[in-house]
């Protein structure tokens, strides 16, 4: 009994300690990236583990309301067109609460989806758990992992989020080109303009 | 370098007195204000019309401005808007709320360039603020949305430094 309580005096001074502790860093490149269990848009739970062809996975932290996310929705499309019969699927998030940013609700994705008519699975993370695990900071927000779910970039998808007949560097092709090559990514972190993801009120 | 100087003294001293005109600013400026040793506190703030949290800032920005314009604060408000929206929707804005602080729009396309270059802190995200002065030795990055006590004990520990 004595040896239960000291056990959960140790528990509780952890969780207490976590709390103290600044925002989670997130992942960085070269680390292993958590499973989930979402649900996709057709109400489906989607997790990585369930993509048994997969080859790697374009995970991207977006929403419906954010301009640069819209910004990006025909090009996250035509990724997906392109990558997923390679084996790299879009998996699409959305982490916005959906109080602090209604349009941004799982109804609203559903209408989204639907008349964009995504190809991609588009998630909600409605307790923020995942994009608190990866470190997302803001939408548009890309990590590219591996089979093995380690993540080999991080970053934007190209370099103009205003104009992409004026993008002259495909951040995120290049990293799935190389890491489809089998070689090391050459850029394996960039930087974008986004909106800050629309957390909880604690 | 001396004509950048001029630029960046042309710019933080000739707007924001009458009906704003909204000067395009490349990230060199961003540099110039980040490396002027003189002991003005600028205070950038990125932002655009759209960013809700960015929006409901501005008041607390404005008052920032009105208070210690006095004691050397510059508030400058860079637009993160998209270029096409300058005239249709930053103008109006920028009337329609009648600010007072200087506004700019950052005429650049590839945030990777200069992300960096505001702070390494900076993932992106906006609202974000660099609150600066080389002069004094003080640098203090935030990417979240401020509220005007936290806008102002910054502003007091800066000028606190020497």
């Amino acid at each position: 009994m004595k040896k239960v309580l000291s056990l959960l005096s140790v528990a509780v001074a952890l969780v207490a300690w976590s709390f103290t502790l600044p925002v989670h860093e997130g992942y960085h490149v070269g680390d292993t990236a958590r499973d989930f269990n979402l649900k996709n848009v057709n109400g489906k739970m989607v997790s990585l583990a369930g993509m048994k062809k997969a080859e790697g996975y374009i995970l991207i932290f977006t929403c419906n309301h954010c301009p640069y996310a819209k910004a990006y929705e025909d090009r996250i499309i035509a990724l997906h067109k392109k990558y997923s019969k390679l084996g790299y699927p879009v998996v699409a998030i959305n982490p916005n609460d959906k109080d602090r940013q209604p349009e941004d609700s799982f109804d609203n994705m559903k209408k989204r989806a639907k008349s964009k008519k995504f190809p991609f699975v588009y998630l909600y993370d409605e307790t923020q758990e995942i994009a608190k695990a990866y470190g997302a900071t803001r939408t548009p927000h890309v990590y590219l992992l591996d089979k093995d779910r380690v993540v080999r970039y991080i970053g934007a998808i190209d370099d103009n989020h205003e104009d992409a007949d004026a993008v002259k560097e495909k951040y995120l092709e290049n990293a799935i080109d190389d890491l489809r090559a089998g070689k090391d990514v050459s850029t394996k972190e960039t930087k974008a303009l986004g909106c800050t993801i629309k957390w909880r009120k604690s | 370098m001396k004509k950048l100087l001029f630029a960046a003294l042309l710019l933080v001293s000739g707007f924001g007195l009458a009906a704003q005109e909204i000067p395009y600013i490349k990230a060199d400026q961003i540099t110039a204000w980040k490396n002027n040793d003189s002991d003005t506190i600028y205070v950038l703030n990125f932002w655009a019309t759209w960013c809700a949290p960015c929006v409901a800032e501005l008041p607390d920005f404005e008052k920032l401005n009105a208070e210690y314009a006095g004691k050397n604060v510059k508030v400058v408000l860079i637009s993160n808007d998209f270029s096409r929206d300058v005239d249709k929707k930053v103008k109006p804005f920028v009337k329609r709320k009648k600010l007072k602080s200087t506004v700019v729009y950052m005429d650049e396309r590839t945030p990777n360039t200069w992300i960096d270059l505001v702070s390494t802190e900076w993932t992106g995200a906006i609202p974000a603020t660099l609150i600066v002065s080389k002069g004094r030795g003080f640098e203090r990055f935030f990417e979240k949305r401020l509220h005007y006590d936290e806008l102002e004990s910054t502003i007091l520990e800066a000028l606190k430094t020497p």
